[in-house]
């Protein structure tokens, strides 16, 4: 195992600032609230430069990992320290440090106790978040996953709603499971790669140039699966989603929705699909069946719903089955307009979340049925909402069009059957959307609570001017986006098929080889 | 000049943004003559481009303009391109004049509104997404424009968002739209699928149609109806009409601009555009010629009794519309094309007219209230009459030429059925349209004092768009005057480039003059009857030479059941909440139940489940495992209790014990022997 930094190592550097900042604000005294909020902003502000180094640096045409950082970590073990980040997780990455920003902005004054603690964890997830981005070593990988988990449970269990200490222990125990799952697939990935080569690895890059066997992989796959679609959260396994949505605080939901979630969309289609290629393109069809399941049964779950925050986390369950659909396509298109989706999900989500965060901070209610006819009291912010509403609905021109659209195309390519039932949940997600909007902003004002309710000021609008200008961005001018993604899945394409074939070879060669040795013993 | 065609959509945005964003601190003036000039101007430059292509020899008409490349991915290319040919230089010479006249209009009709600016903002947001459906190179621009003025009439219908109704019929709007565009991107989908495997992947317009004729048959003819079930939604046919009529919540120069004159008829365009397809598809044509004559039929027979002044013209606007589908169905797209254009005149106009009539009636919109109108405002309503004079089918004015040759091309063609239902629509035309004439011009006024004092012809900025519209719906049909000239009309030449692709475009005159003039007749005959029936039921200076079944009152009453029908209008809205809407809430509300008391059930049960099982086993410890411990330290202990009693350290306690014990030894020894 050798060590590989290239330069300096930008990767560390930018997943440990934000740990950098919550060390600083422990540190702090408990009662310098303004300093700990600053150093907070600060923290995620400069990560966030330093984290746009990436994009200004990135060759698009090269499909494998930049800003390598590989260093020996528990050699008897195989274990590395390896970072690196491609054309997959270079917009995830980015995504979650501009987020890490509005988040600290929707925190400014929606939380009111224990300033210091929940700072603190919000960095922490940050680091986390990102670490499960750039680990390209399984070990690792799989660390920074159980270890986003904790400052997660803290966030919800602490500053959430009234039930919170039920949604966080429900999060908590439905990721748990799955993470424990996935650590033995992950260990029984480790053993059995290391018996077929003799390299006793977690490294995933030499991990995916031999697949194990079909049938082994196969129960791996599930292990892996129930770790990363509690995550997605794919249908069944999403109850925890509305509960922890709605008991967190409002930065608490932008994190879940925008970030952590596309952990386990992620891991799918970073690890599974070239680790387990066979088992991938067997259980595809299942998949994407139980992903149109969640993309129907999830928006007809939001149309029912009367509180917005529940429309927006139930809408999530519909919108993450988009996601899930593209991936099991199993064909660049598909898988481009998912990884698209994943950030478009991240932006006009988050982005409805922190809408309706401002609004539950102004009047403390949530219920659709206590608002009218706010367009007329803040006009502004009605415009926002609703730009995010089209985004979300995947209008054109905005960004959630672009990457339906590929999502689509690539399920098509699949089975056309799909893509028609694709779209009838394109078509709800209409329904609920608007019937929210006019619900809340149109007919007659009428608010909770007494006095003037106010419009967006200077801080809420410096958190959501940005996730407006990338919804117009990506929708008119996506072609950096997808261009920077292009090389990387095709790549990861390009490998699932050599890999399917391989492993099958590989079986065929083991399977063969008894045969000749008891010819050879025959005669 | 032809390079500048981006700036026809790039205006109207600019417009709308100006006015979006700093519209609230303009006057009202101003804010009126950013929204007119931004339009005005983009009119001006599709004239200049409509000249342009006029020098150009008539197949060198066609040219793609390239803004910049949208959306590359692996084999997919998408540029933001602008295609200018005949089709769509007269969409946006339509699209920006007409839509200049009713900002213009707007301005004075609008001027009391507080959303001035608003109103200014999402017009103008409109005249931009229509202006790229229609100039669009490739299918996903057309998409992105067919989005686009589908939202804009979502804001516009629910303009004045504060009345629920108004928000309901700008969602029902929006969502009804939906379900056809629901086909359209499918239609989409299989089409860029089907040319992928041919080896021509892409969206564009001209290497579709080159690709056209190597796609099967069968999957041509999906693709096309697909498209066409989009059109159905956005151009409100059978049985996606439901949203245009509730539409007219909207202010009515956006029933005029939206509702009347442009996005509606973006599915004929879609039709037209796609010219190529159709006539490769002749089922899919019977299809759309079909529900085309249907609707416009089924749509008629509702305006008959309809009293709302503005729900009249929404229906007729549906029948009409029905109309141009019949047409490009049968594939006689410039008759199509020429109604719409000609539509765009006369149905502009009504709407406005009836915009003015409702702003001098202080917002009253039944007509069983109006009455004798024509003695207080004589521009608005000679201009209506007009109007309706065009729609009936009256030569010379624009309607009776573009009706005529379509009614004419379905019997050339073979389509006598089409011409016969045709042609009993028309006359039901005239008559439902003079009904609404005679009801709000003619006779007593039947307001009530307040509002009849009010009654006044509306201003400069309102009239003049009026006569405007006037003059257009009397010569615009004079473009299409058959017998002129040897091949085919002016409009039939001018269209030559794009629709000479299209196997049926070229009309044959070999059925001679003498038969056309005959059913031309045939047609005005049955236009004047509708007229002159309107008259006799409606027109108090006639009435007296009507016989008595035909008094309204009577033959409402005579024919109940049928006019309770049609008054309904057929009860379509009910059987869909019935059928469709209620069903699906149901199904959600299910779908809820399902996810709290199973889905989530099974995770609280399995977690009750955990605890049950912790609170027994922590029983079990106590009881049980503890228990076992326990009792056996008791047992210990309780027979330590008994033992040590005897373990009391006294010598002569041992020694009584040992004689005790020897005497019991040798006495048993004793006996037992």
């Amino acid at each position: 195992m050798t060590d590989i930094i290239a330069g300096f190592p930008v990767l560390s550097i930018i997943i440990f600032l934000p740990a950098l900042g919550a060390l600083f604000i422990i540190f702090s005294r408990r009662e310098s609230v303004e300093f700990i909020k600053w150093t907070a902003l600060g923290a995620t502000v400069l990560t966030f430069i330093v984290s746009l180094y990436l994009p200004l640096t990135f060759d698009a045409a090269n499909p494998s990992f930049q800003w390598v950082e590989k260093t020996v970590w528990i050699e008897r073990f195989g274990m590395s320290y390896f970072l690196g980040v491609d054309g997959i997780s270079l917009f995830l990455v980015l995504l979650t440090t501009l987020i890490s920003i509005i988040c600290v902005f929707a925190s400014w004054t929606d939380i009111k106790t224990k300033m210091k603690g929940y700072m603190a964890l919000l960095l922490l997830t940050e680091t986390c978040s990102l670490g499960v981005f750039m680990s390209m070593d399984l070990f690792l990988f799989y660390i920074f996953w159980e270890a986003v988990l904790i400052p997660m449970v803290f966030i919800i269990g602490i500053w959430g709603g009234g039930r919170r200490l039920y949604a966080a222990i429900k999060f908590f125990i439905f990721t748990f499971t799955g993470s424990l799952f996935m650590l033995l697939g992950v260990l029984a990935l480790y053993y059995y790669h290391g018996k077929l080569t003799g390299v006793y690895t977690f490294d995933a890059t030499v991990m995916w140039l031999s697949p194990v066997a079909p049938y082994i992989q196969w129960w791996i796959f599930i292990a892996m699966f129930l770790g990363f679609a509690v995550k997605v959260p794919l249908f069944p396994l999403h109850t925890w989603l509305p509960d922890a949505h709605t008991e967190a605080p409002t930065a608490g939901s932008i994190v879940l929705a925008a970030v952590l979630l596309k952990l386990g969309t992620y891991g799918f289609a970073r690890f599974s699909l070239p680790l387990l290629p066979n088992a991938s393109m067997e259980f595809a069809p299942m998949l994407m069946v139980v992903s149109l399941i969640a993309v129907i049964y999830g928006a007809l779950v939001t149309i029912a719903q009367r509180d917005m925050k529940k429309v927006v986390a139930y809408s999530s369950v519909s919108h993450m089955g988009f996601v899930m659909l593209g991936i099991f396509a199993l064909n660049a298109d598909g898988l481009k307009g998912s990884l698209l989706q994943m950030i478009n999900h991240g932006i006009s989500t988050g982005a409805l979340f922190l809408f309706v965060g401002m609004i539950y901070e102004r009047t403390h209610d949530r219920q659709i049925g206590s608002y009218g006819g706010l367009m007329k009291a803040v006009p502004v912010y009605a415009v926002f909402f609703l730009i995010t509403v089209l985004s979300s609905m995947g209008l054109p021109a905005t960004n959630g069009f672009i990457g339906e659209l590929m999502v689509l195309i690539g399920a098509f390519k699949a089975h056309w059957i799909y893509a028609v039932i694709a779209v009838v949940g394109v078509l709800l997600g209409a329904v609920y959307l608007l019937w929210l909007f006019q619900r809340v902003f149109l007919g007659e004002l009428v608010y909770p609570g007494k006095g003037e309710i106010k419009d967006l000021n200077l801080r809420e609008l410096c958190a959501s001017v940005p996730l407006i200008i990338l919804i117009f961005w990506i929708g008119l001018y996506p072609r950096p986006f997808i261009s920077g993604m292009e090389a990387s899945i095709d790549i990861l394409v390009k490998r699932f098929e050599i890999n399917s074939k391989k492993s099958m070879l590989d079986t065929n060669r083991v399977a063969a080889a008894p045969d000749h040795s008891q010819g050879g013993a025959s005669k | 000049m032809v390079e500048l065609v981006w700036l026809i959509p790039l205006l109207p945005l600019i417009g709308s943004v100006a006015n979006g964003v700093f519209g609230s601190r303009l006057s009202k003036g101003t804010v009126g003559v950013i929204g007119s000039a931004a339009v005005g101007l983009s009119f001006l430059i599709a004239v200049s481009i409509f000249w342009r292509i006029m020098t150009l020899p008539a197949d060198a008409r066609s040219i793609e303009i390239v803004a910049y490349n949208w959306l590359t991915s692996g084999g997919m290319s998408i540029d933001a391109a602008f295609l200018i040919d005949p089709l769509s230089t007269l969409m946006i010479l339509i699209v920006t004049g007409v839509g200049f006249l009713i900002h213009v209009y707007s301005s004075g009709y609008m001027h009391h509104d507080k959303g001035l600016w608003r109103f200014f903002s999402y017009l103008n947001l409109f005249i931009f997404f229509m202006l790229m459906l229609v100039l669009g190179a490739n299918y996903l621009i057309m998409f992105l424009g067919w989005e686009g003025v589908g939202l804009c009439s979502y804001l516009l219908i629910g303009f004045w968002y504060e009345k629920k109704s108004a928000g309901d019929a700008g969602k029902k709007a929006f969502v009804v739209n939906r379900i056809g565009d629901f086909g359209f991107i499918l239609g989409l989908f299989l089409l860029f699928w089907t040319l992928s495997d041919l080896g021509a992947a892409s969206l564009n317009y001209k290497d579709v149609f080159a690709a056209a004729h190597q796609i099967p048959p069968v999957t041509l003819t999906l693709i096309t109806l697909l498209f066409f079930v989009g059109a159905v939604g956005k151009s409100a046919q059978i049985p996606l009409f439901v949203w245009l009529p509730d539409a007219m919540e909207g202010p009515t120069p956006v029933s005029a601009l939206i509702h009347a004159a442009t996005m509606v008829t973006a599915g004929v365009y879609m039709v037209a555009r796609n010219n190529v397809l159709y006539s490769l598809a002749p089922y899919t044509g019977e299809v759309v010629a079909i529900i085309g004559i249907g609707t416009a039929l089924f749509a008629a027979t509702i305006g008959l009794v309809q009293n709302d002044i503005k729900k009249v013209l929404a229906y007729s606007t549906v029948s009409q519309l029905g109309y141009m589908f019949a047409a490009v169905g049968i594939g006689a797209y410039t008759a199509g094309v020429f109604h719409l254009m000609t539509h765009a005149f006369f149905k502009g106009l009504m709407f406005l007219g009836s915009g003015s009539v409702i702003h001098a009636m202080s917002g009253e919109q039944d007509m069983r209230k109006m009455g004798g109108l024509h003695g207080h405002m004589k521009i608005t309503s000679i201009t209506f009459i007009i109007g309706a004079l065009a729609i009936a089918g009256i030569p010379p004015l624009a309607g009776f030429w573009s009706k005529d040759e379509i009614l004419w091309e379905a019997f050339e063609k073979g389509h006598v059925g089409i011409w016969a239902v045709g042609l009993l629509t028309a006359g039901m035309t005239a008559f439902y349209m003079f009904r609404q004439v005679f009801m709000t011009f003619t006779g007593k006024c039947r307001a009530d004092e307040h509002t009849k004092h009010h009654i006044h012809e509306s201003p400069g900025s309102m009239t003049v768009p009026l006569i405007v519209l006037a003059v257009l719906a009397a010569i615009g049909g004079l473009v299409g005057i058959p017998f002129i000239f040897a091949d085919g009309t002016a409009l039939h030449q001018y269209f030559a480039p794009v629709f000479s692709h299209g196997a049926h475009a070229v009309v044959a005159a070999e059925a001679g003059h003498g038969l056309e003039i005959l059913l031309m007749a045939v047609s005005v005959a049955v236009g004047v009857s509708g007229i002159s029936i309107a008259a006799l039921m409606y027109y108090a200076p006639a009435r007296k030479y009507a016989p008595d079944f035909l008094a309204p009152e009577k033959m409402a009453e005579t024919l109940a059941p049928a006019h309770r029908l049609l008054y309904n209008k057929y009860y379509i809205d009910e059987l869909y909440d019935y059928l469709i809407v209620n069903p699906i809430k149901r199904l959600c509300r299910y779908c809820l139940d399902f996810d709290l008391g199973v889905i989530d059930g099974i995770v609280n049960g399995a977690g009750w489940l955990t605890r049950f099982t912790a609170w027994v086993s922590h029983k079990f410890d106590i009881y049980i495992v503890d228990g076992l411990v326990n009792s056996a330290a008791t047992f210990v202990s309780f027979n330590s209790l008994v033992w040590r009693r005897m373990q009391t350290g006294y010598l002569q306690h041992y020694a009584l014990i040992f004689v005790i014990g020897l005497i019991l030894i040798v006495g048993g020894a004793l006996l037992s022997r």
